[in-house]
């Protein structure tokens, strides 16, 4: 089966038309020792009804957040999702439309993602947004290679050990062959101690990079690190949680100089981890350095006000190898999403969701201390993440994995095993709780957490 | 009458204390905020998000949907884009909550079907391809270009080998050398000859003991097969050098011929192309990218691999350049690939290449009569008209005509891509598109170039917008709304 519309008498009038005598020969370009013989080897062909049936079946084969109680996090969130964000990202003229090239065809999708733009702006109270990058780790990378083009400072990029691994080794990977050193600080009081900060900033450095809350969940003393790195003019490039903003100041306020997030949170979902979105924020100053799509208000030729690609002398398109960036598709889609769910929260709904976060996050870990079967480690404010270490005797008894496997019998997704990324995290927990989360969902974790352990 | 409660910005129908969505009300002892976080990290004020009422923004929304063409309300024959029918039934599947609503951190033992179905996607990449070894990690085309170029960088550091020049044609897209680039190489350009293909004379010529990797796209940006493809592979490997297929145009020759059989050694898929993953305006794609063995040790990590008891992710690859993607890639995009695929099988995909070739070429015969097509004996999926002509004897543009068509109800083609045609039109119809659709289009270009310079200059009428200014656009950037300044006292 294929979607191919024209009939075998259609097909043959073409052919007639071009005065080919057989598909075949359309093909002549293609040198015949070249030619693959016979038919790929890949499943199918199926009708409909026996794929959506094998693909339910594939689908059922996985735990979804239907079946287990998520309290997992490390940068993927299970924040609930008005219907509305569907129903309208559904639009076929939005979703089967290309990039936006031909303005005059494109108002609505570029018009939604100036709105984008200005939510995104609002939100991190930074001047400019770009249109989306292609998740939160790329977002980040492409900041410090925006960073080390705004300073012309290419010797070395300090990373907090707290910022999530996977960012740190997409940034890895993305400068293996650009230059600079990577310098991560150790943060073994699992924040980022500014003082340490200062020590390794210097002339040198193009940018230093921190995640609020980070990857343990706890907050890092950002207005300080930013005085620290503005002093050696070094850039401060924060990674957020954009949920959190519902009630943690704006990284603009504390004076951050590039802002990246994972943007997933905002409306879309988990999905196995895509597609979501990368935020990306800065100061005015770096616009002609942002990297990816830009939309911008002008003027059509009767005056009217519209919207178009712009700024685009800064892309791959024009400027080949000088770009700001290799990125051409975006997450157009989920930078449509993310709007669409801000407007729908609004101020007062993203600070409830913010506030519900982290009034439950604070009440699970409340019982869970109380169980006397682990201690915050570290024990800083904290958002809707917290680290969790298992006591000694527990810890000797079962591994953080046997742990999980065995709440995940019990129907708990319950958290993420820190030690996977961090040297000397071997028992702890990492738990998130949002605002999908009910006080009854919560106590019984507690009471299989300790019954099992 | 003017619709216009559409074009107002969210930030201008917002009104102080509208809502639409209204979380949940906490349901345990709460604690002042005050007491859980230092001063400092507190927010100050309120937000300053649009407010609105759920109505206000269902309609604003909709309305805006009704100002985008789309393929599923118009024909969009963007060329390299392969903008063709999105099915329905993807959209369906990949909303199951097995799809949906899967965290990507689970244990491997609670992901079975979606670890199954991605392994399942490396194999079937790598039977298209003809190269066994796949990531799905690149989110886009040009994620997948960098990350390949990133694998052969390593390959050539393993081996000690100093090679610092990436080839490209000056057909290739901007990606290509963007990538190339980023990937820590110096980029160099090779001519095409006049017809179109690579000018094996230039390639010879800068072709040394520098030059990594040889970037090609074949079928090329003008819709034509290199037949010289088998030459420039044994240039290319005479230096041990890679060749880089640029995966763009695989809607020409699936089943037909495999990039591995033809002596590429790397490549990437845009998925969200040739395996229909609706564009999004914009995005998500999905550039997963097909290699060699000998590079399969340097493809990021993780990988989704076998186990004695199902499937599982691997980490433990020490040559690996690392991960490209936070989690795995866009799963979402690779899930409609996946049912795509499976939907067509293997004589499904020939059948498409053949349809799509088939469309391009009758349509290039129709659109012939009207414009030149510098190229155009013979094409694939894809061709490029020029408009070179009319500009120079009526002042009617390659801009002027794409224009015109959409004020007939079609989606313009690319224009001034490749950038060796003048006034280059590239019109890619798919194999989704009906004989009479393709007609129709021929004879809307034929109408408008039967139209004055002087109406065309002026297109589109009927879009409510017309010829933006881009160049104030890019002088002044306007890059967000903010609040009117009202004067005081005036
Ligand atoms: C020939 C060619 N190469 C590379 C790309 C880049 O792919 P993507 O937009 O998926 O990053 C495109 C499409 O935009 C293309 O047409």
């Amino acid at each position: 089966m294929s979607y191919v519309v024209n009939t075998k008498a259609e097909q043959k009038e073409m052919l007639e038309a071009i005065g080919v005598p057989h598909v075949e020969q359309l093909f002549d370009q293609v040198p015949f020792s070249l030619r693959f013989q016979g038919d790929l080897s890949v499943p199918g062909p199926f009708s409909e009804q026996e794929l959506t049936r094998k693909m339910s079946r594939m689908a059922s084969a996985n735990q979804s957040t239907e079946d287990l109680v998520c309290f997992l996090g490390g940068g993927a969130y299970d924040h609930f999702i008005p219907a509305a964000v569907d129903a309208l990202s559904m639009r076929s003229e939005f979703y089967t439309a290309y990039t936006p090239y031909q303005a005059e065809a494109s108002q609505g999708s570029l018009q939604a993602f100036f709105e984008f733009q200005t939510l995104i702006c609002q939100l991190t109270g930074m001047d400019v947004a770009n249109a989306s990058l292609y998740d939160g780790a790329s977002a980040a990378a492409e900041a410090v290679l925006m960073a080390m083009s705004v300073t012309g400072r290419n010797g070395k990029v300090v990373l907090a050990e707290t910022v999530n691994p996977a960012t740190r080794q997409v940034i890895a990977t993305l400068l293996a062959n650009l230059g600079p050193r990577i310098e991560v600080i150790p943060c073994p009081g699992g924040f980022l101690n500014p003082a340490e900060a200062d020590l390794a900033l210097d002339d040198s450095t193009s940018c230093l990079v921190v995640q609020n809350p980070n990857v343990l969940g706890g907050l890092e003393e950002m207005a300080d690190l930013c005085q620290k790195a503005q002093k050696k003019g070094v850039l401060l490039i924060v990674s957020v949680d954009p949920v959190s903003l519902g009630i943690l100041t704006k990284p603009g306020d504390y004076g951050a100089d590039i802002v990246v997030a994972e943007g997933q949170g905002l409306g879309n979902p988990l999905a196995f981890g895509g597609p979501y979105l990368g935020l990306l924020a800065c100061r005015e100053k770096f616009v002609r350095k942002i990297p990816g799509r830009l939309v911008g208000q002008t003027q059509d030729r009767n005056g009217k006000h519209c919207f178009v690609l712009t700024l685009q002398t800064r892309e791959q398109h024009i400027r080949r190898e000088k770009a700001t960036s290799n990125i051409c598709t975006n997450q157009g889609l989920y930078a449509l999403r993310t709007a669409i769910h801000l407007s729908l929260l609004g101020p007062t709904g993203l600070r409830e969701t913010a506030y519900s976060c982290t009034q439950k996050a604070h009440y699970l870990a409340n019982k869970l201390l109380e169980t006397g079967l682990v201690h915050l480690d570290p024990d800083r404010p904290f958002f809707k993440e917290f680290t969790v270490k298992l006591e000694a005797s527990l810890a000797r008894r079962w591994s953080t994995n046997e742990i999980l496997d065995r709440m995940s019998a019990h129907g708990f997704l319950a958290g993420f095993p820190t030690g996977r990324w961090l040297v000397g995290k071997g028992d702890c927990l990492t738990i998130a709780v949002t605002e999908k989360r009910t006080k009854e969902e919560m106590d019984r974790f507690v009471e299989v957490f300790s019954q099992i352990a | 009458m003017e619709k216009n409660q559409s074009t107002n910005l969210l930030f201008e129908i917002s009104r102080s204390q509208r809502r639409a969505h209204r979380v949940e009300a906490v349901d345990v002892p709460e604690i002042p905020l005050e007491a859980m976080f230092p001063p400092e990290a507190l927010a100050k004020g309120p937000l300053d998000l649009p407010e609105l009422a759920e109505l206000d923004i269902v309609r604003h929304f909709t309305n805006l949907s009704t100002k985008n063409m789309a393929i599923d309300s118009n024909f969009y024959p963007l060329g390299s884009c392969t903008m063709k029918y999105n099915p329905k039934r993807h959209e369906r599947i990949v909303s199951f909550p097995g799809f949906a609503a899967i965290h990507p951190h689970a244990p491997d033992g609670n992901s079975q079907g979606i670890l199954e179905l991605l392994f399942g996607m490396q194999e079937i990449l790598g039977e298209i391809s003809g190269l066994p070894a796949v990531s799905l990690q690149p989110a886009a085309g040009a994620q997948g270009e960098l990350t390949a170029l990133l694998v052969a960088a390593a390959y050539f550091k393993h081996k000690k080998d100093r090679l610092t020049q990436v080839l490209v044609p000056d057909s290739a897209h901007g990606t290509n050398p963007a990538s190339a680039a980023l990937a820590g190489f110096e980029a160099v350009t090779v001519k095409s000859r006049a017809d179109g293909l690579v000018d094996l004379l230039d390639l010879r010529s800068k072709v040394d003991n520098k030059t990594a990797v040889f970037m090609i796209t074949n079928p090329n940006t003008l819709g034509l097969f290199d037949y010289q493809i088998a030459e420039i592979t044994e240039i290319i490997h005479g230096v041990n050098g890679l060749v880089y297929l640029d995966g763009a145009n695989m809607n020409a020759i699936l089943g037909i011929t495999r990039p591995g059989d033809f002596g590429a050694d790397m490549m990437h898929f845009n998925v969200h192309k040739t395996f229909t993953g609706p564009h999004g305006a914009g995005g998500p794609g999905s550039g997963p990218i097909a290699v060699r063995d000998f590079l399969a040790p340097f493809l990021p990590s993780p990988m989704v691999v076998r186990t004695p008891t199902g499937y599982g992710l691997c980490s433990d690859r020490p040559q690996s350049i690392g991960r490209v993607h936070g989690f795995l890639g866009n799963i979402g995009v690779l899930v409609r690939g996946f049912a795509y695929i499976c939907t067509l099988g293997g004589r499904g995909l020939r059948e498409v290449s053949e349809q799509a070739v088939l469309n391009a070429n009758y349509l290039l015969s129709l659109v012939k009569e009207t414009l030149e097509v510098p190229k155009g004996e013979l094409c694939m999926h894809e061709f490029v008209a020029s408009a070179r002509l009319s500009r120079r004897e009526k002042r009617i543009s390659a801009m002027d005509i794409c224009k015109g068509l959409l004020d007939y109800g079609y989606h313009a083609p690319t224009v001034y891509f490749p950038m060796v045609v003048p006034e280059a039109l590239m019109m890619e119809p798919t194999e989704t598109e009906s004989k009479e659709t393709l007609e129709g289009f021929a004879l809307a270009i034929k109408k408008i170039m039967s139209e004055t310079a002087e109406t065309l200059h002026h297109a589109p009428y009927t879009l409510g917008i017309s010829r933006p200014d881009e160049v104030a656009a890019a002088k002044t950037p306007i890059l967000r709304w903010r609040p009117p300044v009202h004067e005081s006292g005036a």
